[in-house]
């Protein structure tokens, strides 16, 4: 098994379109690459597909956090309206579950969106302050405007600098460049 | 106005590209120079801002005696001004939220300002309750906080529900405004000439770098967000009406408030999108980004959700009359006849006689003056509206010795001009230092973005 060249991320292949880079992508991951990635400007839901990204956690999380929310505010109004400081208001009963229902239901939503967001960038790994891809010259001037980029990356098994400048050489990009950490 | 390439209504201008787009978009933020126009917009708008410092100061030293609210009419325009701004709002959400999970493609290019201006308008509708409350430095006792006295809310009441609603409707709006901005910032990071830019615009992008594993994320992550933030827009005006609708006061006591508050809410704020849209477009020459056809549909939600609107006029109107309540009967005589009976008929022309009648000719809705002319009207009508459900129903209640009248003081118009001139202020720095426009949404809805088979592209390229 060759070992991962020292000081080397991965290599990347610049595509004009993005159908060039989901076949690119596709024939990668037919060709047994695992560990890749592609960078567009735009959500490409193709290219995705193609690397074999299917599904995510962010659903799951959003729901638990949405679940807390839930118990938080309503255990919250319980407690508050039974024991910490009853009130009588015109003979309503202290525990007035319908009334309780409205911040319980304000609390799901916020506690869920929040746990949306935030678990949406923990996952990506973000905020994070360096990532060697924007060594490459040509990452910083496209990725996040009109290029399309498949990196294949030098902890796959596979990876093998000559094999795999070769492979992608092959798919018919702009250029291949090596990025270096 | 069909696109030959994908066999859909152009909502884009022809001849566009990813370069062209982020280009157009990022360079109105990138530029070094200040124009001269903006500038003059902004010591106006910061000027009438000045007003709303200097009523809130006097307000803080004097207390709420400065305003006109008394008995009977002890909400005034604080009350009239917050639920006026919240609705405006409202259809930031609706656009950025529920037109996204109707997959309405034309929405992408008026999504981001109109969320701004949903943060703008609640920075200025969160301000009048607690400057309302007299003390507004207590005003944390609102939340739940277990504080050195021991006291807690009391979580019967509408009052306090808003507390929870307004202040979760900021949070999302928040969240959601600035997630959307995230890949954007990681363009304006790359294309940023000056170090200071890419200082600024590389934090604010939390090193993002486009990989599609952290799209796909961020997708799942928006279409939650925009699942979640269409049922808490129609609970926050809900909430709202329920203010009113919880009292037993004739013109309040009703069940079609939430319904008709949360039309209304979309009501005037796609009237204030069109306002802001349309200069917009012509300064920053945006006419191929944000099309006649985004004006022409507002047209149709306006058309849609004033309908609705009427419809609670009119029931409201039956009701006084099939209840039997000689109150009801009463209020309702009052609000269109009364000494302010004038109000009532500037709202029924500003949001029915005049809109209702012109808005369904496609000439019209297309006519960009025409437009701009409406939705100032519009928003006036939905000012008016709440004027009438506040004031008017207050000032002649159940005993007659004790009716009164509503007289605003010039401490609240002072208020009132000067939280219009903070909205504008906040959106005209938003439109210089923040991207108005979302890039790659636009950039996926261009034809080139659409996937096709080797085959097809080299027969269609013919090199």
């Amino acid at each position: 098994m060759p070992v991962a060249v020292e000081g080397i991320y991965g290599m990347i292949a610049e595509f004009d379109t993005p159908s060039d880079l989901v076949r690119a992508a596709q024939a990668a991951y037919n060709a047994g690459w695992r560990r890749m990635d592609c960078y567009t400007p735009y959500p490409v839901e193709e290219a995705a597909e193609a690397i074999g990204f299917h599904k995510n956690k962010v659903s799951l999380i959003t729901l638990v956090g949405g679940l807390m929310g839930l118990c938080a505010m309503f255990s919250l109004e319980t407690w508050i309206s039974t024991l910490a400081y009853p009130l009588n208001i015109a003979g309503r009963p202290t525990y007035s579950w319908p009334a309780f229902i409205i911040p319980a239901y304000e609390w799901t939503i916020l506690f869920s969106g929040l746990s949306a967001c935030f678990g949406m960038l923990a996952l990506n790994g973000l905020p994070s302050l360096y990532h060697p891809l924007f060594n490459a010259p040509n990452f910083r001037t496209g990725a996040t405007d009109d290029k399309f980029f498949l990196c294949l990356e030098s902890t796959d098994p596979k990876f093998d600098v000559t094999e795999t400048r070769a492979f992608l050489e092959a798919q018919g990009p702009v250029s291949v460049v090596e990025v270096e950490f | 106005m069909i696109d030959p390439l994908t066999g859909e209504f152009r909502v884009i201008g022809p001849g566009q590209t990813f370069k062209s787009v982020t280009a157009k978009i990022a360079d109105i933020v990138l530029t070094p120079k200040l124009s001269l126009g903006w500038l003059a917009f902004l010591a106006v708008a910061g000027s009438v801002a000045t007003l709303l410092l200097v009523a809130v100061t006097w307000l803080f030293l004097k207390g709420t005696g400065i305003w006109a609210i008394t008995q009977p009419v002890a909400w005034g325009f604080a009350i009239i001004n917050f639920v006026w701004w919240i609705g405006i709002g409202h259809a930031g959400t609706l656009i950025s939220a529920i037109l996204l999970l109707f997959k309405q493609g034309w929405r992408n290019s008026i999504n981001r300002f109109a969320e701004a201006m949903t943060i703008f308008a609640v920075v200025c509708a969160g301000m009048f309750p607690l400057i309302h409350v007299g003390r507004p430095w207590l005003g944390y006792w609102l939340f739940p906080l277990p504080l050195t006295m021991n006291v807690w809310p009391q979580f019967r009441s509408p009052l306090l529900w808003d507390v929870f609603a307004v202040s979760t409707y900021a949070t999302i709006s928040v969240v959601f405004w600035y997630m959307g901005m995230i890949p954007d910032f990681g363009t304006l990071r790359d294309r940023a000439h000056s170090k200071f830019a890419q200082y600024i615009y590389g934090l604010a992008s939390l090193g993002w770098r486009g990989s599609v594993k952290h799209w796909m994320r961020y997708e799942t992550a928006s279409l939650l967000l925009a699942g979640l933030a269409t049922p808490l827009v129609l609970s926050v005006h809900t909430v709202i009406s329920f203010d009113f609708a919880v009292a037993v006061l004739p013109g309040w006591h009703t069940t079609i408030f939430p319904p008709y508050f949360v039309a209304g809410a979309i009501y005037s704020g796609f009237a204030m999108v069109l306002t802001l849209a349309i200069p917009l477009r012509h300064f920053y020459h945006l006419e191929n980004l944000v099309t006649e056809r985004h004006i022409d549909n507002m047209g149709k939600v306006m058309l849609g959700t004033g309908g609705i609107v009427a419809y609670g006029y009119g029931m409201e109107v039956f009701m006084s009359w099939y209840s039997a309540s000689h109150w009801e009967f009463f209020m309702m005589w009052n609000r269109m006849f009364g000494p302010m009976g004038w109000s009532y008929w500037v709202l029924i022309f500003c949001n029915i006689a005049f809109p209702l009648t012109t808005l369904w000719f496609r000439k019209l809705r297309t006519n960009i003056g025409f437009m701009f002319l409406i939705s100032i009207i519009v928003n006036t009508g939905m000012w008016f509206e709440r004027f009438v459900i506040v004031v008017t129903s207050l000032y002649r209640d159940f005993l007659p010795s004790s009716w009164g009248t509503y007289r605003a003081t010039k401490w609240d118009y002072a208020t009132y001009v000067g939280t219009l001139g903070l909205f504008t202020t906040l959106f005209l720095l938003f439109v210089r230092f923040l991207p108005m426009i979302p890039m790659n949404e636009i950039k996926m809805m261009l034809p080139s973005a659409k996937i096709t088979p080797k085959a097809e592209t080299t027969a269609g390229a013919g090199d």
